[in-house]
């Protein structure tokens, strides 16, 4: 078990109560998507899981220890976090990018050394995109960004990789790239957490599934187990389908006739 | 950018800098010969100083006058540029300036209430000083009051101060008298190296020294905070902390320099611009530039302040009349790719 999250609530500060009692564990090689309609807190879990939010209630173990009590540093160390998309103020080639992941094993007043670098390049082969180094990332197209910020959170050597909304922003060749990305990840051992407006991912993708409903009711399961068309009809208040198709061996998730 | 064009770029600027510094020691209502330079500076390490009289009175003039205004103006341009290097990067903003966060109100309320108390140079420096770094601590204190920590607060808390102070300054210029007082805070606040000498040069060396080296040792991790508080705090960065120790730094350099000199607009915000389109956005190399090519920019200004007419030009003026339009030609130049 890397990461346990422990009955956590969440509000933010003057707001009614977002979701409350969550809990469910990341193991290693795990992929977890989180599904739910709009504001109903998918990226607050995300970012309470990424310490970028505290919860209210709960607590969070890495490791067995409250991650309220680790530093950012050690933290980094084990969780990546995948941001939705990047506006950068000043471009830099993409080898000094993905770089910075580096960062948590880099001393405050250090710069990055040989190794480092080397640490970089590797991930910029595990993803196949050792051909974009030295472009800019102000030059590459938002497919090629996702792989970058990717590698970059390879570059940390973390357990987990949480992404929010991967596939948000691009077109849907990248989209199923991006899964199959993420599949990959999962079979090198990597633990996976994403978000994702479209179910459709989260079966694509198989292992949990972990739902909030907009009454911030929390379903956590396996994707086969969770995900019906009733479920799926009450969880995003539409009709919706749920079809085997023999011919690609799968169960594929679509809207009724408009 | 690879490593040899970038160390050539650090050498071709370095060594146009000493040219520079060389130059504005020589050039002057006294011009002098280069070699009576050496002259004068080798025979003050001499075991037996060779009295000779016009060596006497050059010496006065080098040691006295040019060689603190030479060391001054190149101190105040690297630090006010760095200054403006750093904020740019950690605001992720490229039109942010030195004083973003009410430095310059700061230091010039602080001279202001010098001048009208009648004190002396020492004073008004130190008050100047004072006042600027009084700016800043009003500053990051309001998005701690307010409990609300992100640069943008930040960077309108430097705003409502900045404000508030530039009204306060307007107030003592508006009773101020106007043939002595009002026209000595009007002079401080366009900028001038006139009444520098080897004490001031003295006194913001060390904040020099310990600014620049510790923003250099930070310049990768200033990289980081500019993708962003989020991705910074993901990548194991204490956001706050290192935030903290950068505006201290930052603020330090920029009213020790603007304490001795005035405020002196511009240079803080066009040279950073300039280190980027030589050598690129990353912060571990653009610094080191924006440091010398800052100290050369204000030197060439001072030294045309200085000599190009009987009057000293209030540096201001000349930053503006030339650094803007530089500025303008740098925005068509990076237009392709820097932002």
């Amino acid at each position: 078990m890397i990461l346990e999250v422990k009955n956590i609530s969440f509000a933010y500060a003057g707001a009614p109560t977002l979701f409350s009692d969550i809990s469910f564990s990341v193991n290693r090689g795990q992929i977890i998507s989180i599904i739910g309609p709009n504001g109903v807190g998918k990226t607050t879990l995300l970012n309470c899981m990424a310490n970028l939010a505290a919860p209210k209630d709960g607590e969070i173990l890495l490791e067995g220890k409250d991650m309220k009590r680790l530093k950012a540093r050690e933290i980094a160390k084990k969780i990546a976090f995948v941001p939705q998309f990047i506006i950068p103020s000043f471009s830099y080639d993409v080898l000094s990018y993905v770089v910075t992941g580096c960062a948590p094993r880099i001393g405050t007043f250090e710069k990055p050394k040989q190794e480092h670098y080397a640490i970089a390049q590797q991930s910029l082969e595990q993803m196949k995109i050792s051909h974009l180094a030295q472009k800019y990332y102000t030059q590459i197209s938002g497919g090629e960004r996702q792989q970058v910020s990717i590698a970059r959170a390879l570059a940390q050597r973390p357990k987990v990789i949480l992404m929010d909304e991967p596939t948000a922003h691009l077109d849907y060749g990248n989209q199923i790239k991006v899964l199959k990305i993420i599949k990959e990840l999962a079979a090198e051992g990597y633990a996976a957490v994403i978000t994702t407006h479209n179910p459709d991912h989260a079966l694509l993708l198989g292992g949990e599934v972990a739902a909030i409903n907009s009454n911030g009711q929390f379903i956590f399961g396996s994707s086969r187990s969770v995900i019906n068309e009733d479920f799926l009809s009450a969880l995003y208040g539409v009709d919706l389908c749920l079809h085997h198709i023999p011919g690609i061996g799968r169960d594929v998730c679509v809207a009724a006739s408009l | 950018m690879n490593k040899g064009a970038y160390l050539r770029t650090v050498f071709i600027l370095f060594l146009l800098l000493c040219c520079s510094a060389l130059a504005a020691v020589c050039i002057g209502r006294l011009s002098v010969n280069p070699l009576d330079v050496y002259q004068v500076i080798s025979s003050k390490f001499a075991a037996e100083p060779v009295i000779d009289e016009t060596l006497e009175a050059l010496d006065t003039v080098l040691f006295k006058i040019r060689i603190p205004r030479t060391l001054a103006a190149m101190m105040v341009g690297a630090m006010l540029s760095l200054s403006g290097a750093v904020y740019q990067g950690v605001f992720k903003n490229p039109l942010v300036s030195p004083d973003i966060l009410g430095v310059s109100s700061g230091a010039s309320v602080g001279a202001a209430s010098a001048i009208l108390l009648g004190l002396g140079m020492i004073e008004r420096q130190s008050f100047a000083f004072l006042g600027g770094i009084l700016a800043v601590v009003l500053a990051t204190a309001i998005p701690k009051l307010l409990k609300i920590y992100s640069n943008l607060i930040l960077v309108l808390s430097g705003i409502i101060v900045g404000g508030f102070l530039s009204s306060l300054l307007a107030i003592m210029k508006f009773v101020a008298e106007e043939q002595t007082e009002l026209s000595a805070i009007v002079f401080w606040q366009m900028g001038s190296f006139a009444p520098i000498d080897m004490k001031e040069v003295v006194a913001i060396s060390p904040v020099f020294l310990i600014g620049t080296i510790l923003l250099m040792g930070l310049s990768w991790r200033i990289n980081i905070l500019s993708f962003g508080e989020v991705e910074a705090k993901t990548l194991g960065i204490n956001v706050r902390q290192l935030m903290g120790i950068i505006i201290a730094c930052a603020s330090f350099l920029t009213a020790s320099a603007v304490s001795i000199c005035g405020t002196i607009g511009w240079i803080g915000l066009v040279i950073p611009h300039l280190a980027r389109l030589l050598v690129g956005s990353d912060h571990t190399k653009m610094m080191p530039v924006t440091v010398i090519s800052g100290a050369l920019f204000m030197l060439i200004i001072d030294t045309i302040a200085r000599a190009l007419l009987t009057v000293e030009i209030p540096l201001s003026i000349l930053t503006g009349i030339i650094g803007a339009p530089c500025y303008a030609w740098l925005l068509y130049k990076q237009r392709a790719n820097v932002f």
